[in-house]
């Protein structure tokens, strides 16, 4: 069960565009899940995406524009948290550095920095949530993503949620650290690389024997889902959120809607 | 070599249909990384000592033409000659100079990524004279006329049975019956191929892993012993370096050599380490009667003044590439020049021009497990993130990527707008994906739905449903 | 301007040289400040030939121990009889070999000097042995040629326990007590089990160009 160890907070939900435009359940399972931690959730209208595109592309200047609008947005919050590890990397390791020699906004972006978590290492490391009150039937496996995994350390935090979710059992896949060729726009823009790299990740998968494919990050879940479907492999894959949270009525992600 | 990193994704095409280079690139993954994990790991101090390591090149390189000079000077005082050389075509043509005043013919070569950069091979040969590689992995890539693969395995992306043939074909003096199938075999084979040409060569070039500024000594680091019997036998060893490999002493070579077996091959440590000063002397019953260090500079100066500084802290070890899961999807060949992976992504446009090789540092996922076993830290993702600044702002990145991001940018950066036109995109998607839940089409979307299917969205977004529920929580 | 100038020139304009920089430089050479020595190379004698032993045979040497030099014509004849090999040595021009009883076998045949290229085995003395991952020091010299420890297909090395250390560092301490602060012999051979290569598929080959065998016959001269 959650037990409540950190005093009230508010939380700013930093939703991510990819969660807010193709799969806004997982904002919803993030929000009770939040809220079961004790925080009071609000998910302001000012923010869009984090910029994350444009800086990786080269673009600086809509990567400082789009900081300065995040930050702007959030300033007012006990805690930024983000159901993405690559977001909330790109908050709390890069907005620093992007603005660093931006003397208006150098200090506001080291403030909102230190502020902001991904969601489940949020829930772990800040709010000592130790297991969760949800049930999933069967075996799942989960996949590091990248920025999580090496920016953030994120690796047991998961690991810890997910071992109390009654009915559930978790099989490791191998190289479960590894890249699944996503990367933004690389999978676009190296495609081919990409899909062999995918084509990797689904095989490591389907080795792990599990029938349900977790994650922290749902540029990644897409794109290993959008392969999964394409080569005919049975597995689901949903944000690791939806599962903590008891969140899984929602098809999962790629699956028919049913009508 | 003529590099080919224009042709980027035409190179890794064909790479990765190559089902016996797929099957090679599997002996990486699964054979370096265990094992530099294992040695990592059975030593509590390793990442103290990275720490140190790094420590040691940011402080050389703050002071690099202070220990140079002092190295200079330690080189001369042992009876060596040192020749500055501003780019590969100076460092070809002193060690031509070389060469050609003492009349060689056979000339043995260790492995060295700076022969490699400078070409020297072709070069020798145009002028008559006969370079032989003599580490196994180099001489094999010789007999194939490839360039190396790999800067510390350059013939990792091949099989062993297609090294038995080549050798089969090259060394016509061996009985045609001969067993050749197994590595034992093989490696007998070059050994016995080479031992000859080891005896019989006139000059030895060598690179040098290090420089100590304190000894004016230059030091290898090998396994197989071929960089002691190049250096040892001819009568004039020439050792080409360039000029960030300088560190201060011996203590600071003791550091990272704790690092650079471990994070390139996993080995506790290589099993030659050779640190060499000037020639024999008189007293000395062998070695050779000239020591020639070529320093090359060849656009390190000016890395060395800019944003890709940390790119000379490298200490080529391989251990990046060894991690990268685009070097395990495509090898190294497939970035056209002489630095595969990520150190040649950051590297490669230093030194022949972003213009020539702009598709490398993009060609990342920046997955980051490079920097994480980097044993000198060096913020790869972050240096290949540089040069994608600097294609962006000189205008090289793709007009479709540009235009695609500008479009996204306008719209991120005005949230209502964003919120209200994304959210009808997102409801029209919803209803059409609904039915399957995925596209295995998209107008503008080719790029992905190529490999894979693109899942659709639920329908309407967070905000969306957001703005509805604090509607129905209002009093 | 030669090659010279222009880069150290390009160097000091990059690095904004200034005056006074020399003597942080001098002061960093000469300080041998150490970086993080790993613990399980600082040990007491005994303990750190053992280590010694242990690392050289996981880097695939051998090693066996003799109470005395007067033992090691008898452990060498020994070494390459039980190898098939014949009872022929290339030995370094040093009197401490020279003044070993090799009378005492009269099977084998002893010559002295370089290598050549049909010597099978060799004999030479090490400077230190280097507990932490048991690697040898050879220093090159009137009465150590290099070839020696190269050409070969056996080379088999004489050290003393005293001459057992820890870490590398203090073998390099070793050279510098015995060279002066900025002299160096030719060439510091650090050497860690035979010759090996893993150049085709990865599969590990001892014997690539240099010794196949690295055999060290150690004296427990009671250090």
């Amino acid at each position: 069960m959650p037990k409540e160890i950190a005093p009230p907070a508010r939380v700013g939900l930093f939703v991510t565009c990819l969660v807010d435009l193709m799969r806004p359940s997982v904002g919803f399972a993030a929000v009770k899940l939040l809220e079961e931690a004790g925080c009071a959730v609000e998910a302001p209208r000012a923010q869009t995406c984090c910029g994350q595109p444009a800086y990786n592309s080269g673009d600086r200047a809509d990567a400082q524009a789009l900081a300065r609008q995040t930050i702007e947005a959030f300033e007012g919050f006990d805690y930024v948290v983000a159901p993405s590890g690559s977001c909330a990397a790109m908050i709390r390791e890069h907005y620093p550095a992007l603005l660093a020699k931006d003397a208006a906004w150098s200090a506001r972006a080291e403030r909102l920095a230190v502020r902001t978590y991904e969601l489940i290492s949020f829930l772990s490391d800040v709010r000592g949530v130790t297991g969760v009150a949800a049930r999933f039937e069967g075996a799942v496996t989960y996949h590091d993503g990248c920025s999580g995994l090496r920016e953030l350390g994120i690796q047991a935090q998961p690991r810890q949620l997910l071992a109390s979710v009654q009915g559930l059992s978790l099989k490791e896949m191998p190289d479960a650290d590894v890249c699944c060729g996503f990367g933004g726009t690389f999978c676009v823009k190296f495609s081919d690389i990409s899909n062999t790299m995918v084509g990797d990740k689904i095989a490591s998968i389907e080795k792990s024997g599990a029938r349900t494919l977790l994650a922290g990050e749902l540029g990644c879940l897409m794109n290993m889902a959008g392969k999964l479907k394409r080569t005919g492999v049975q597995v689901e894959a949903r944000h690791v959120a939806e599962v903590l949270a008891g969140m899984t009525d929602e098809p999962a992600i790629g699956e028919a809607g049913g009508d | 070599m003529r590099s080919t990193a224009h042709s980027f994704k035409d190179n890794a095409k064909a790479a990765m249909a190559d089902p016996q280079l797929r099957r090679a690139l599997d002996n990486v993954k699964t054979g370096f990384i265990g094992k530099r994990a294992k040695a990592a790991a059975r030593l509590p101090e390793f990442e103290a000592l990275r720490d140190a390591s790094r420590a040691i090149k940011v402080h050389t390189l703050d002071h690099l033409d202070l220990y140079l000079e002092r190295y200079e000077k330690n080189v001369l005082a042992a009876g060596g000659h040192v020749h500055w050389c501003e780019s590969a075509a100076d460092a070809r043509a002193a060690v031509l100079e070389i060469c050609q005043r003492v009349g060689a013919k056979t000339v043995t070569k260790g492995k060295s990524m700076i022969c490699e950069e400078i070409a020297l091979n072709e070069h020798l040969e145009a002028e008559g004279m006969i370079p032989v590689e003599t580490d196994l992995g180099e001489y094999i890539i010789q007999l194939r006329h490839e360039p190396p693969s790999h800067i510390i395995a350059p013939a990792v992306h091949l099989t062993k049975d297609a090294i038995e043939a080549d050798f089969r074909q090259a060394h016509t003096q061996f009985p045609k019956d001969r067993p050749l199938s197994e590595p034992r075999h093989l490696v007998d084979e070059a050994r016995q191929v080479l031992r000859t040409r080891f005896l019989e060569a006139d000059v030895g070039i060598t690179g040098a892993n290090f420089l100590i500024a304190e000894t004016g000594s230059s030091v290898i680091v090998t396994n197989e012993g071929n960089g002691d019997l190049t250096q040892v036998i001819p009568k004039v060893h020439i050792v080409v370096a360039s000029l960030e490999k300088v560190i201060p002493n011996l203590c600071d070579l003791s550091t990272i050599l704790r690092v650079l077996a471990r994070s390139a091959t996993g080995q506790e440590f290589s099993t030659y380490t050779t640190v060499s000063s000037g020639p024999k002397r008189p007293e000395d019953p062998d070695g050779p009667e000239e020591y020639h260090v070529i320093l090359l500079d060849n656009g390190r100066t000016q890395m060395l003044g800019n944003e890709f500084r940390e790119v000379l802290h490298c200490i080529r070890c391989g251990a990046c590439m060894n991690h990268c899961p685009v070097y395990h999807a495509i090898g190294g060949h497939a970035y056209g020049w002489v630095y595969p992976g990520p150190i040649g992504a950051v590297l490669t446009p230093g030194l022949i021009g972003i213009e020539e090789a702009g598709d490398l540092p993009n060609a990342s996922s920046f997955c980051g497990r490079c920097e994480s076993v980097c044993p000198m830290r060096i913020p790869l993702p972050k240096l290949m993130r540089h040069w994608r600044e600097r294609e962006f702002e000189r205008r090289l990145t793709p007009a479709p990527v540009r235009y695609g991001l500008a479009a996204w940018a306008f719209l991120a950066r005005r949230p209502a707008l964003y919120h209200w036109l994304l959210g009808l995109e997102m409801r029209v998607l919803g209803a059409l994906g609904r039915r399957k839940g995925r596209f295995a089409w998209l107008p503008f979307a080719g790029g992905w739905t190529r490999h894979r299917d693109f899942p659709a969205p639920q329908g309407k977004t967070f905000q969306a449903l957001w703005a509805e529920r604090q509607g129905t929580r209002a009093p | 301007m030669s090659g010279r100038d222009a880069i150290l020139g390009a160097l000091r304009r990059s690095l904004k040289r200034q005056a006074g920089d020399d003597a942080a430089v001098e002061a960093r050479l000469k300080a041998y400040e150490r970086g993080p020595v790993p613990a399980r190379a600082q040990l007491e004698p005994t303990a750190q030939v053992d280590l010694f032993q242990a690392m050289a045979e996981e880097h695939a040497a051998s090693l066996t121990r003799v109470a005395s030099a007067q033992e090691v014509p008898g452990a060498v004849a020994a070494y390459l009889k039980a190898h098939n090999l014949p009872q022929r040595l290339r030995a370094a021009p040093d009197p401490e070999l020279d003044a070993l009883p090799w009378e005492t076998q009269s099977l084998l045949t002893v010559e002295r000097g370089r290598a050549e290229a049909e010597d099978t085995a060799s004999l030479t003395g090490a400077f230190a042995g280097i507990a932490e991952t048991g690697t040898l020091m050879l220093l090159s010299g009137e009465d150590a040629p290099t070839t020696l420890n190269f050409l070969p297909d056996t080379h088999i090395v004489l050290l003393k326990a005293s001459q057992v250390v820890g870490p590398y560092e203090e073998a390099w301490d070793l050279v510098r007590a015995k060279f002066g602060p900025d002299a160096m012999p030719r060439t510091v051979n650090m050497i860690t089990g035979p010759s090996r290569t893993a150049d085709i598929e990865q599969t590990i080959q001892l014997g690539a160009h240099g010794p196949r065998r690295l055999h060290i016959v150690l004296i427990e001269d009671g250090a």
